[in-house]
């Protein structure tokens, strides 16, 4: 399918069958390009309702408009945005919050809703909440496209008012839900969501074409548009996966009608799927899959709206929605010395109280952040194996008691030519498991490269309001520079620069030195980067955990 | 909400579900034996506790939850009392019920609390629109009071806020909703299975709260192909033609639910010889498992199996079939051991119990 018609189609099913498909992720900045596509929405028969990450509970769901209560003396009420059917449009989607997704997750699980997030992560692990991949049927990348390759997106609008009338009565064949669940299995592809939008969507393609009846073509068309971008990397996918179910009898289903003479293949889905969307592309939104899931094992998203724990500092004035709290006897306060006055100003019936928006208070708290742990380890070298073993051993303690104490570890590996982030900052054990199962070891030292890379992570920590604490674990001094090359010289001078720039961003650092005997060039770099120094011949992971942890409390 | 002076003031309400169709019927569920037979047993005795499942997107956990919701019995109740009260005495004082309101019948509250969710929402507060038009200090009840005598669904649950999970503990072991704030001092009860959904690869969960769930399963996505295309049929069955899908399913769900009642009404009546108590202790010592939690979780869940099955006591197998379920989330966590509980749960249970 050519891309102008794919972003066609992809418009013309969600006007043709909305809430059934469940919405759209448009992945592009903003953009002339993206605004030609955003513009085709208005074909949608639902009316379009615009959120943004941060909206309110209020806003969301409806409830007493406080500003408007007050200046009348009586309550008003105002309509939510997911009350009553909706097209909802959702931009900078990347930053929603879990909360939000959650409520956005149950709007779209049958209250007539559908969504369209405006996804502009730049980053890898900027993307969707994966409760919202998994709902949102259809997927659109603008990114690097021009006005000529999108061209004209949308469909005449007879044809969507037939379409919608022709969508009840098209019909399936029985083999062709069986194909389109097998090929969602062959693509890695785990939720069972995804091949339930895909038919809806085939089922509006049908429709479209004016058909009453699903065919093959809708099939592979659907696949494209709704599996390809769920799939997994073709690395990563389920190769040629033995087929026991068919040797197996099965234990259920037995009451069920055996299976329909077969329709269409699934490898023919499968490969639809497959070419619909460059390889690159799906191994960049795996990668970020993955590093959303290490972000949201963090517990609370918003760790610094914080005004609801911690130690009170002075309530302040404001209007208590988002989340916010209404500081009832300092708002009570800020109204008393009007009172007598607002009485003879006032021309309707007494009132008890006389209250105006701009007397009220919210309540503040000052809270404290959690704690990360960079952990950046030397893997070079022959004794590589067994130190990152009792590296992981060591990770894996700290987090088996993380809870208590709201610590998350990240895990940076440096060998051969430059460091790598085998574990963005995490809480959870199962995926920090899952991720440390297989390590390589050996090679060259570059040490410079690992404290740059475990800054980066740092700074990345501390804008999400999060305390980080660098951890170094080496035995000897680095040999590789920062651009990768090799020589003792040049790789010490760049470990000293970064080792400054970690003094300069007021991190607190640790180095631990493994080395059988203490080196002077390590003690050296602890005192360049501010940070203390602890020579640790022959730990394992019980002690490393203890001296982590000390730096963690220092 | 109360009533407002106007009726034209009040513009909208929260989303209504009404309109929505039936809930997918919890028989027509494929597969996930185990989180079926949690979700039955906690409805036949629900002091056993809540139930915690954790797995994959997209495995059907929370069709399995709402599927209840409509498989559940229904429950009398002191009309508009906000906590589902049985009795006129039960109700709170402060909801001001009439001592001449009917008892109806309703369906058991199956109340969702949903991430981010703010505290007051939770726990209720102080009525800011009767407070501020009126100059009264009414109570407005929050999610624990409509979740008394039902469920209390939490999706998501190992991403639930500190706060909320503190408030969440206390509420689950005493039962009550203690309300000071706001110069509010109200409590009303509070008693509900609480079940937990939620993926571990995204966070792990708070082992205070762990503690708090009787029962807990894994789902994963099924792995042969044959069942994944029966999951898929009957739900498009179910969104396309539910008029054809619904009837035959409900009927199934009316056995089920017929066998619910059955099993609570033989409930009291089944026996514990002391041999399964013993059983019970020494399975529990086995995989070392903190506290009597352990014992009684198991017991009880057992016990409502056998009950389920129409068993005059309590045996052996009825202890092996809920053993996983009610032991895995109370090993003792060790970090370094790489075996899934379920496999510890199961060497012991060889072990103990051959």
């Amino acid at each position: 399918m050519e891309t102008a018609d794919r972003i066609r189609l992809a418009l013309a099913v969600l006007a043709v069958a909305p809430v059934a498909i469940g919405g759209l992720w448009l992945r592009a900045r903003a953009c002339p390009q993206r605004d030609m596509v955003t513009a085709a929405l208005i074909q949608s028969p639902l009316p379009q309702r615009r959120l943004h990450p941060s909206v309110s509970d209020e806003a969301l769901s409806g409830g007493l408009d406080l500003a408007a209560t007050l200046s009348s003396g009586r309550p008003v009420m105002r309509a939510g945005l997911l009350s009553g059917p909706g097209l909802l449009v959702l931009p900078m989607a990347e930053r929603c919050p879990s909360g939000l997704a959650a409520r956005l997750a149950q709007a779209l699980d049958g209250r007539g809703q559908a969504l369209v997030a405006l996804d502009e992560g730049a980053e890898a692990e900027e993307v969707l909440p994966p409760a919202l991949v998994d709902r949102l049927g259809l997927f659109i990348d603008l990114n690097g496209l021009t006005a000529d390759d999108i061209g004209n997106p949308s469909t005449d609008a007879d044809t969507l008012t037939t379409a919608r009338a022709l969508l009840p009565t098209v019909r399936l064949e029985g083999g062709m839900v069986a194909a389109m669940a097998r090929a969602s299995a062959e693509l890695g592809i785990g939720s069972a969501r995804a091949a339930l939008l895909a038919l809806a969507t085939a089922r509006a393609l049908a429709a479209l074409a004016g058909r009453d009846a699903v065919e093959d073509s809708d099939l592979t068309d659907a696949a494209e548009l709704v599996l390809a971008h769920r799939a997994l990397p073709v690395a990563d996918a389920p190769h040629d996966r033995e087929p026991e179910s068919q040797n197996e009898p099965e234990p259920q289903d037995t009451d069920q009608p055996e299976a329909t003479p077969e329709g269409i293949p699934s490898e023919i889905l499968v490969d639809a799927a497959r070419a619909a969307l460059p390889d690159g592309l799906l191994e960049a939104l795996a990668k970020g899959r993955a590093a959303r899931s290490a972000k949201a094992a963090g517990g609370t998203g918003d760790a610094h709206s914080g005004n609801r724990r911690g130690r009170p500092l002075p309530s302040r004035p404001g209007k208590p929605e988002g989340g916010k709290r209404l500081d009832l006897v300092a708002t009570l306060r800020a109204s008393a010395p009007w009172q007598t006055v607002r009485r003879g100003e006032s021309s309707g019936p007494a009132r008890a109280l006389y209250l105006k928006p701009a007397d009220l208070r919210i309540r503040r708290v000052k809270e404290m952040s959690d704690r990360v742990l960079v952990f950046a380890v030397d893997a070079s070298g022959s004794s590589a194996m067994a130190r990152m073993a009792e590296a992981k051993g060591a990770v894996e303690l700290l987090l088996g008691q993380a809870y208590s104490r709201r610590d998350h570890v990240a895990l940076v590996v440096f060998r051969g030519e430059k460091a790598e982030l085998l574990l963005p900052p995490t809480r959870s054990l199962v995926q920090t498991k899952h991720r440390l199962r297989a390590v390589p070891g050996g090679g060259g030292t570059p040490l410079a490269s690992a404290l740059e890379l475990a800054l980066a992570t740092a700074g990345r920590a501390k804008a999400r309001g999060m305390t980080p604490t660098l951890a170094l674990l080496t035995d000897g001094r680095g040999n590789i520079a920062l651009d990768g090359t090799p020589g003792r010289a040049r790789a010490e001078s760049d470990a000293q620069m970064v080792a400054k720039a970690i003094r300069n961003a007021g991190l607190s650092a640790l180095v631990i030195d493994m080395a059988n005997r203490p080196q002077p060039g390590l003690a050296a770099l602890a005192v360049l980067m501010g940070g203390r120094y602890t020579a640790l011949p022959r730990a394992d992971a019980h002690t490393l955990s203890a001296v982590l942890e000390s730096a963690l409390e220092a | 909400m109360s009533a407002s002076p106007e009726p034209s003031a009040k513009v909208h309400a929260l989303p209504e579900r009404a309109r929505a169709k039936p809930p997918f019927p919890f028989s027509a569920i494929v597969g996930q034996e185990d989180m079926k037979r949690a979700l039955v047993l906690t409805a036949i005795d629900p002091s056993i506790g809540g139930v915690l499942v954790f797995g994959d997107r997209g495995t059907g956990k929370s069709t399995a939850v709402r599927a209840l919701a409509a498989l559940l019995p229904e429950i009398e109740a002191v009309e508009g009392c906000p906590v589902n009260s049985a009795r006129h005495d039960q109700s709170p004082d402060w909801a001001q019920i009439m001592p001449g309101a009917a008892i109806i019948r309703k369906p058991t509250p199956v109340v969702d609390l949903p991430l981010g969710v703010s505290e007051d929402r939770v726990v209720g507060a102080l009525d800011i629109e009767r407070a501020i038009a009126r100059g009264e200090k009414a109570f407005e009840p929050g999610l624990l009071a409509r979740a008394n005598r039902g469920y209390l669904y939490i999706d998501e649950v190992n991403l639930l806020e500190d706060h909320i999970v503190d408030l969440l503990l206390d509420v689950a072991q005493s039962g009550e909703n203690v309300v000071e704030r706001d110069g509010l001092s109200i409590r009303h009860a509070a008693r509900f299975v609480l079940v937990g959904s939620g993926n571990p690869e995204e966070g792990e969960l708070r082992p205070q709260l762990l503690d708090r769930f009787g029962l807990s399963v894994e789902v994963t996505s099924p792995k042969d192909i044959a069942t994944r295309v029966e999951v898929i049929t009957r739900r498009d069955a179910y969104e396309t033609a539910p008029a054809k899908f619904l009837p035959d399913w409900q009927a199934q769900d009316a056995t089920l639910r017929a066998g619910i009642l059955a099993a609570r009404a033989a409930l009291p009546k089944v026996k514990t010889p002391g041999a399964t108590l013993h059983d019970c202790a020494a399975l529990c010592i086995e995989i070392g498992s903190d506290g009597l939690r352990g014992e009684l979780t198991l017991l009880r869940a057992a016990r409502a199996l056998a009950a389920y099955e129409g068993a005059k006591s309590v045996g052996r197998k009825h202890l092996k079939s809920v053993a996983t379920m009610a032991l895995g989330h109370r090993l003792r966590r060790d970090p370094l051991d790489e075996a899934g509980s379920g496999a510890r749960i199961a060497r012991a249970v060889a072990e103990i119990l051959p």
